[in-house]
């Protein structure tokens, strides 16, 4: 008999995963374990699961504790095995006498390519569906566990043909080793910090999840796209009476009359006259796309970072019924149940600062989008109007687009179309 | 100049004030059709904390299932169920006086089954805070719907819809309808009269539960049907059992028989049958119940304002998360396809509930139950052994009759028979089909076996309890690897 010892890693167990904290470490050295015996639950962003053992054996060593932060590829667990190192799963062998067929998918449907099925081709009265081979061998349970973590079950095997939700994960986490996620790093090496307690106190505080994934697409957008911030003034005066006056009417349906909700609007008539500010870039295929829908993203900070949810097909709804999703898109965020689809999709995006204070300021584009509206605090201002000076209400609106798409005279062209669709509201009946 | 700008800000108010008057209220989620795909599916969404609209033509959720379907044709058999049990009491030694029957009372006890469970569902929407709304809705574009609540017509926008409109009883043409003495489901329902003779067209589930339910009542019952067997969807030998039943309970069952011509004639109808080899027939009957297939309600509903269109039945095409051509859209239910089943319109339900709050979720049951209400019931679930034969599957069929139950023999019931299909080769459980008293009940074991992939060996190493007709589950079991106690088979 051979002597083995293993160490035991921290698999990777989903996309987008890389780390996770440690809830509670389920074994204590000289323990017997077996394959599938969960070794450790892990909590990551998403959710927390429970990490199996692909081996029989004895622990030998506890490298972490409860609480512990751990990064997948860790080693966590040293293992004594007895018998040969055996995975679980058999790495390629699919032709199991028990294994499914293959044709049977039970992914989450690429909703956006995916044409609807049509009803089976010969109904009767009782018919029942999908029986036309012999099924996945997973309970429900565990084809919903697949489904969720982006497994597809038809692919996972087991020794006795009979699919656990160990199996489903020991399946994942082969997948995943096999195939490393794709680096989203810019390229560019971080230069790595010095020793700040050298000169005073300091604290600490692990990096949100949403904080790395802002992080890191700022980071893409700003090293990626020539920007140019171009400013302007617009007199909101007039329309501030107009918005005061409707207020109560969006309130009773439900919404708040904000500028942001109106501006929006304005926006999407912006974006109808000027398409290439409805577009994108795909360098990889020397090709312009024009988008001929009108979905507006809204910047709304919220305290573990900034979120960007979209209203749709904003050409096509009115004011009111704008300012009732906007509320409620908002609140969803804040209260952290927007779904993930609505922060998606967006062709242009609309950053308002105005409620905390401030005026210009230079926003980052938002790729895949080619430009962004950055709103200032609308300030009371003296206007040379007519011989006279007038008190004036003055909100400040940067505007940074794509270089490589617009070019200065078209920039300032659409700012000036917005400020003058504010200063005159008329102009979007008319025009918009 | 001052006048002038308030003269503009005017006319700006007036313009304003027409982009924002079209829309009345508007919601997240808007169920269209309360049925059960529609209640379940926007009860759901209300417990997964969304903003919910719930619209249908009665004041309470219900709808055909409800209202007009499988709660008042069950509570119907369930009345025909007693007086056969009463009847049948007889051999056993005890002797009942012949039943009486008020009709008037029959019709609004079923009438307060419907009533009680309509309006705990109106409470129940209630207390989630779901909007209902009393009316009928059409799409005005992919984003706006038009509710007509009795002439009063509102817009409402959405984010999301589920259309759950369900389906109606297929009429046949040039009948005459306005002699008032020819029935659908609905009406069939309502019991108004117990005709001396009553014609059922179509050998469906419908027609022979509602036939059944008049046969009890006295009925001399007929049916009619066009393909050379009564129920097509289900296995020919538990339909044999059935049928031996229902010809001493019905007049006559005609199999590839057309009506060729029904005329009102002094009060009767009188009705023309084309038999097999064009032999002709006529039969004067009191009335006609027409049960011959539903259509889906996808009509009149607007779709051609938005981007759905239906298929060549009808129907509405949806994905696996039911979601239609306008991916905000979901159709759930008798419009979205076969089987045009209850449990499977919730299922449905629930599943476009759960994508529309941004979970992971698919439509993807391995085996949907069917079950018919007759007496004796039939029921299956998974493949039949008919498809397994048509797709040319490798199965093995074990078959326990029920005169070797003891359970089905207490209840003076052996005409029964319970069948495991069977993949030979790796013994897992693909179909289950059941005729007998309770089959409706026992399918449920059959479709949690499919759903857990369990094989022939766990159903027999699972104890049934003993003397039930469940046994006949973990007995088929048996069967199936040659030794059960009490089904001798010659090796
Ligand atoms: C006699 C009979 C017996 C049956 N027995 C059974 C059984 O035992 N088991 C079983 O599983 N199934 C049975 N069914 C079938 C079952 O009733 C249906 O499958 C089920 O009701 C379908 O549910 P649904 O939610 O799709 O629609 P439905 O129940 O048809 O409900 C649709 C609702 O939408 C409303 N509606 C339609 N259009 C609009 C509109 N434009 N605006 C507003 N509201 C609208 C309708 O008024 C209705 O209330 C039976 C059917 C009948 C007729």
């Amino acid at each position: 008999m051979k002597d083995n010892s293993i160490e035991f890693k921290i698999p990777e167990l989903g996309e987008n995963i890389t780390e996770g904290d440690v809830v509670k470490v389920l074994v204590s050295v000289g323990e017997p374990i077996h394959v599938d015996q969960a070794l450790l639950e892990l909590e990551t962003g998403k959710a927390a699961v429970e990490i199996p053992s692909e081996i029989n054996g004895t622990i030998k060593e506890v490298l972490i504790k409860d609480g512990d932060k751990v990064k997948v590829g860790q080693i966590v667990i040293k293992l004594e095995t007895h018998q040969k190192e055996e995975p679980a799963v058999p790495p390629t062998d699919t032709q199991e006498k028990d294994s499914p067929p293959k044709n049977r998918t039970s992914d989450t449907p690429k909703i956006k390519e995916a044409l609807p099925t049509p009803p089976s081709p010969n109904p009767s009265a009782t018919d029942t569906t999908s029986r036309s081979h012999v099924p996945v061998r997973a309970a429900p349970s565990v084809r919903k566990f697949a489904r969720e973590i982006g497994v597809n079950i038809s692919e996972v095997t087991s020794s006795d043909g009979r699919i656990t939700v160990n199996n489903v994960k020991a399946y994942a986490k082969q997948r995943l080793t096999q195939e490393p996620l794709a680096s989203t790093n810019t390229g560019i090496p971080s230069p790595s910090i010095p020793d700040f307690s050298k000169w005073g106190k300091v604290g600490k505080e692990s990096i949100s999840t949403i904080r790395k994934i802002t992080a890191r697409h700022m980071a893409m957008c700003w090293s990626t796209i020539p920007h140019v911030t171009q400013h302007d003034k617009a007199d909101i005066t007039d329309l501030e009476k107009i918005r005061k006056h409707f207020k109560q009417k969006a309130e009773d349906a439900g919404g708040k009359l904000t500028p942001t909700a109106i501006l929006t609007k304005i926006v999407a008539a912006a974006l109808k006259a000027f398409p290439t500010f409805n577009a994108s870039i795909d360098v990889q295929k020397n090709e312009v796309i024009y988008k001929k829908y009108c979905h507006i993203g809204v910047a709304v900070d919220i305290p573990k970072g900034l979120l960007v949810p979209v209203i749709r097909d904003v050409d096509k709804k009115n004011i009111i019924e704008l300012s009732v999703e906007l509320s409620r898109l908002a609140e969803e965020t804040r209260k952290n149940t927007i779904s993930p689809d609505k922060l998606q999709g967006g062709c242009f995006t609309i950053s308002n600062i105005g409620g905390i204070g401030g005026t210009h300021f230079t926003p980052i584009v938002n790729f895949p989008e080619v430009a962004i509206l950055g709103v200032g605090q609308a300030t009371h201002e003296p206007v040379y109007i007519d011989g006279n000076f007038e008190p004036r209400l003055i909100m400040p609106l940067s505007l940074s687009y794509d270089h490589r798409l617009i070019d200065g005279a078209n920039g300032a062209r659409f700012l000036r179309w917005i400020v003058k669709a504010i200063n005159e509201p008329l102009l979007l009946a008319l025009e918009g | 100049m001052r006048e002038a700008r308030s003269w503009i800000l005017d006319t700006r108010c007036l313009i304003l004030k027409g982009m924002m008057n079209s829309t009345n209220r508007s919601t997240h989620v808007v169920v269209i059709g309360a049925g059960p795909g529609g209640y379940p599916a926007a009860f759901h969404a209300a417990d997964l904390g969304l903003n919910v609209m719930l619209i249908d033509e009665e004041v309470h959720p219900g709808g055909v299932c409800l209202y007009r379907g499988c709660i008042p044709s069950k509570a119907l058999l369930h009345v025909a169920r007693v007086m056969n049990d009463n009847d049948e009491a007889e051999q056993m030694g005890v002797t009942f006086a012949k039943p009486k029957v008020d009709i008037d009372k029959m019709r609004s006890w079923k009438n307060s089954v419907i009533q009680r469970m309509t309006q705990g569902l109106g409470q129940l929407s209630k207390i989630r805070n779901v909007q209902s709304i009393q009316g009928r809705a059409r799409f005005a574009d992919a984003h706006h719907l038009i509710v007509d609540q009795g002439g009063k017509e509102e817009k409402i926008s959405f984010e999301y819809a589920i259309i759950a409109t369900g389906s109606h009883p297929t009429q046949i043409p040039n009948l005459p309808y306005d002699s008032g003495l020819i029935l659908d489901s609905a009406s069939a329902l309502e019991i108004e009269t117990i005709p001396e003779k009553l014609l059922v067209i179509g050998g469906g589930y419908i027609g022979l539960e509602l036939g059944s339910v008049y046969a009890a009542l006295g009925s001399n019952v007929s049916v009619v049907e066009m393909l050379p067997r009564l129920l097509p969807g289900a296995d020919k030998d538990l339909v044999t059992i059935l049928a031996k039943r229902l010809k001493n309970k019905f007049e006559q069952i005609m199999l590839e028989t057309r009506v060729a011509e029904i005329k009102k004639e002094k009060g009767q109808l009188n009705v023309k049958f084309e038999g097999k080899n064009g032999a002709e027939s006529e039969i004067t009957f009191d009335k006609v119940l027409v049960s011959v297939g539903r259509k889906p309600n996808a009509e009149k509903l607007g779709l051609e304002n938005t981007n759905i269109k239906t298929d060549s039945k009808g129907f509405i095409p949806v994905d696996l998360q039911r979601r239609t051509h306008e991916p905000h859209i979901f159709a759930i239910g008798d419009v979205a396809g076969e089987p045009m089943l209850a449990h499977k319109a919730t299922h449905e339900g629930i599943v476009a509930a759960e994508a529309i709050s941004g979970e992971k979720t698919v439509f993807e049951p391995q085996a949907i139950p069917a079950v018919v209400f007759t007496d004796p019931e039939i029921a299956w679930v998974g493949i039949t052994e008919a498809e397994a034969k048509e797709q040319e599957l490798d199965v093995k069929i074990a078959k326990f009759p029920w005169a070797a139950s003891g359970r089905a023999t207490t209840l003076e019931r052996n005409d029964g028979l319970t069948k495991l299909i069977v993949d030979r080769k790796t013994e897992r459980i693909l179909g289950v089909a059941i005729t007998g008293v309770s089959a409706g009940d026992m399918i449920a074991e059959g479709a949690l076996a499919i759903e857990m992939g369990a094989n022939v060996t766990d159903l027999k190493l699972t104890i049934h309890p003993h003397p039930t007709l469940s046994e006949t589950i973990m007995e088929t079991a048996e069967v199936f690897f040659g030794s059960s106690p009490h089904f001798y088979q010659k090796k």
